[in-house]
């Protein structure tokens, strides 16, 4: 393996981590405030995608798609909130999860219906197309490296936000005890809505860029969503610095485990086999992550306050 | 006397409707309506239906089900078509391992199957069966003809499927035919979205063409990855990875890939000139090779429901085994395994009139079979 080769899987296991920080960052602020089991955030990813590709297309400005699968997918959640969520905050995490499955299933097929079947397209933009030469001779395309300083500069908003802002404040004080900044006259109803409303922006955000590399069509969100939960679980639930170090745990470990496992099993057998083997054991390798973070650390990484 | 008369020819008459159409064909068809994988059911069913609308017959009704690809849920739908609605066929399962989930069943319990797409190496060896007929192809067909073709001035390959029954038989198939080196064989997850891994692979191997069979989204989101990532080797797949129900989505990134297919919408026969612009006119957009096998399925149904009764298995059977159809492909014939014998082309992407479309550059395999039959003793 030559040292071009890490670079660009180690850039390649970033930007993946940058992705699933998007999701789960939104995916573990609303349970950290709300208490809330979302199912449906891969839904509001998938709304991000398709908000982009459409106004791509009307347009032809990936730019403004991206700002609409901003809005499209704030104004989503808002509505997802206020109409459904809002009367699962008291319940058990039972019926939270039964009804965020439904939300999944309402979208779903609400996007086929309007949509139809068959995928969308959506191209990068021209300011960012192509490959630009990395020291070390690798070359990288543009638009991943576009992508993870995106997911940095959120990253930082999102810690600048929640540390020096009063909103960050009350969604900290949510965080810490809910009843109490209640019973302090905050009203907490809109600061519920505020909050679901920015976790599923972000999911759009990352849902709109994603699509650009990928297929936009109805379901793309349901895989995201489950690497979100891996990422959520090792970071420890409620925690944003917790998802910011699990997604980049999640990104590095798949990608290099992908490149790594079949290289260094196809020593003991046949190529063939190796691939076969090495392809179904890097597509576990995350679950045995979590797994040997769980038994560590019970509650995860960065375990938030409880 | 008259009213014997009466009586006489009202049996006359039908008698001649029956030997016409012989009773009323009852088909229950599984595919993929929902999830990443409906594209391709869709074009299932409207290739079905189409055909079926076409013949005009309406002794035949069909009892459509989404399987949302998913195994168990098709195994449910497949219970419950052949024990309350009862059907005599099945058909429209896009994916192997739902295939190999339904099949053995359905044929058990003495139902026939006409696959209109998966096609598993497990179900044309050995594991054939009388009741169980292949419309579209045997799964390594395609990408055997892409390892000809490659033969054709690449020296060492870089393959690649995802990891399911179709996909190991996709490279098993490719590698029966190509003489070059292999220079990694690289099994992705199902559903996979990002390739940025394998396409450093792809990078640092010293490969001089690659070779993916990636269909559906997989194909989209590899394809337009490929295309930032600055690698210039070939791409070349079968024709799933370049489809018509795919390339809108992958745009212009697709052009000159090279593709193998047992059709093509230039194809020059009577039969294809009917169905394009019939399949056009009827859903607005071009039909993909899914929709051209689900027609064909389809016909073979009509054409075997018309000359016997469905309830005679063995003599339904034998007709459809006569394939007695006007195939959009041309030539069409059932091997000894029940599985095609047809002729395979080498398509590349092009853009017509705007549109991104596949067109014929040669043929490549005149009456090819598959490497199973001989095994095939039922």
């Amino acid at each position: 393996m030559t040292f071009a080769l890490a670079i660009e899987q180690l850039l390649n296991g970033v930007q993946l981590g940058v992705m699933l920080f998007l999701m789960a960052a939104g995916l573990t602020l609303i349970f950290g405030v709300m208490g809330l089991i979302n199912l449906a955030h891969g839904s509001l990813y998938m709304v991000g995608a398709f908000a982009c590709a459409t106004v791509a297309a009307f347009t032809g400005s990936f730019w403004l798609g991206l700002v609409a699968s901003l809005a499209a997918s704030a104004a989503a959640g808002a509505l997802i909130e206020i109409t459904v969520i809002r009367r699962l905050y008291a319940r058990d995490h039972l019926d939270q999860v039964l009804a965020t499955f439904a939300l999944i299933l309402i979208f779903s097929e609400g996007m086929r219906w309007l949509f139809g079947s068959f995928p969308l397209y959506l191209d990068i933009p021209p300011l960012l197309e192509g490959a630009v030469a990395l020291p070390g001779g690798a070359q990288y395309p543009l638009y991943r490296l576009a992508i993870i300083l995106a997911g940095a500069l959120v990253a930082l908003g999102l810690y600048g936000l929640i540390s020096r802002t009063r909103l960050g404040m009350r969604i900290r004080a949510g965080e810490s005890d809910r009843e109490m900044i209640a019973a302090l006259g905050v009203d907490i109803r809109t600061l519920y809505t505020l909050v679901f409303a920015l976790g599923a922006a972000l999911a759009g955000f990352a849902g709109g860029m994603v699509g650009a590399l990928q297929s936009v069509q109805v379901g793309m969100g349901e895989p995201v969503l489950i690497l979100a939960f891996v990422v959520i679980v090792i970071g420890g639930i409620g925690s944003i610095k917790g998802a910011l170090i699990g997604a980049l745990l999640v990104g590095v470990v798949d990608t290099m485990g992908r490149l790594l496992l079949p290289q260094v099993l196809s020593l003991m057998v046949p190529p063939a086999q190796a691939g076969l083997i090495g392809g179904a054991l890097a597509s576990m390798l995350i679950y045995i992550l979590m797994a040997v973070i769980l038994a560590v650390k019970p509650r995860g990484l960065f375990p938030a306050q409880a | 006397m008259k009213t014997f008369l009466k009586a006489a020819t009202l049996a006359l008459s039908l008698g001649a409707s029956t030997l016409a159409m012989a009773e009323p064909v009852k088909i229950g068809l599984i595919t993929t309506l929902s999830g990443g994988g409906a594209g391709l059911g869709v074009d299932t069913r409207d290739g079905f239906m189409l055909a079926i609308k076409q013949s005009g017959n309406k002794d035949v009704t069909v009892i459509t089900e989404d399987d949302a690809q998913k195994p168990e849920l098709a195994v449910q739908i497949a219970d419950k078509m052949i024990q309350s609605d009862e059907v005599d066929i099945l058909t429209g399962i896009v994916w192997s391992n739902l295939l190999m989930a339904v099949v053995p069943g359905a044929v058990a319990q003495g139902k026939i199957y006409v696959s209109t797409n998966a096609a598993p190496a497990a179900l044309a060896g050995e594991k054939c069966d009388p009741l169980y007929f292949n419309a579209a192809y045997q799964n390594d067909n395609l990408h055997e003809a892409m390892g000809e073709y490659a033969n054709k001035g690449y020296k060492k390959m870089f393959i690649m499927a995802p990891n399911y029954p179709a996909g190991k038989d996709s490279l098993t198939g490719f590698k029966r035919y190509f003489k070059g080196a292999v220079a990694n064989e690289v099994y992705t997850q199902v559903g996979q979205t990002d390739y940025a891994a394998e396409i450093a692979q792809i990078r640092a191997s010293g490969a001089d063409g690659v070779f993916a069979f990636l269909p559906g989204g997989m194909g989209i989101a590899f394809m337009k990855q490929y295309a930032q990532s600055g690698v210039k080797i070939p791409v070349m797949g079968p024709g799933f990875s370049f489809s018509q129900d795919v390339l809108p989505a992958i745009g212009d990134a697709a052009l000159g890939a090279k593709a193998s297919g047992q059709w093509a919408k230039d194809l020059d026969n009577a039969a294809n000139k009917k169905f394009v612009p019939a399949f056009e006119k009827e859903y607005g957009r071009l039909p993909s090779i899914y929709a051209v096998q689900a027609y064909d399925a389809a016909q073979l149904i009509l054409s075997a429901a018309s000359k016997a009764s469905v309830k005679d298995t063995a003599a339904f059977t034998a007709e459809l085994k006569k394939a007695d159809i006007q195939s959009p492909r041309g030539k069409f014939k059932f091997n000894t395994n029940r599985h095609p014998i047809q002729d395979i082309y080498v398509t590349e992407v092009v853009k017509d009139g705007g549109v991104l479309t596949n067109k014929i550059i040669e043929k490549i395999f005149t009456d090819h079979g598959d490497a199973y039959a001989q095994a095939c003793k039922k």
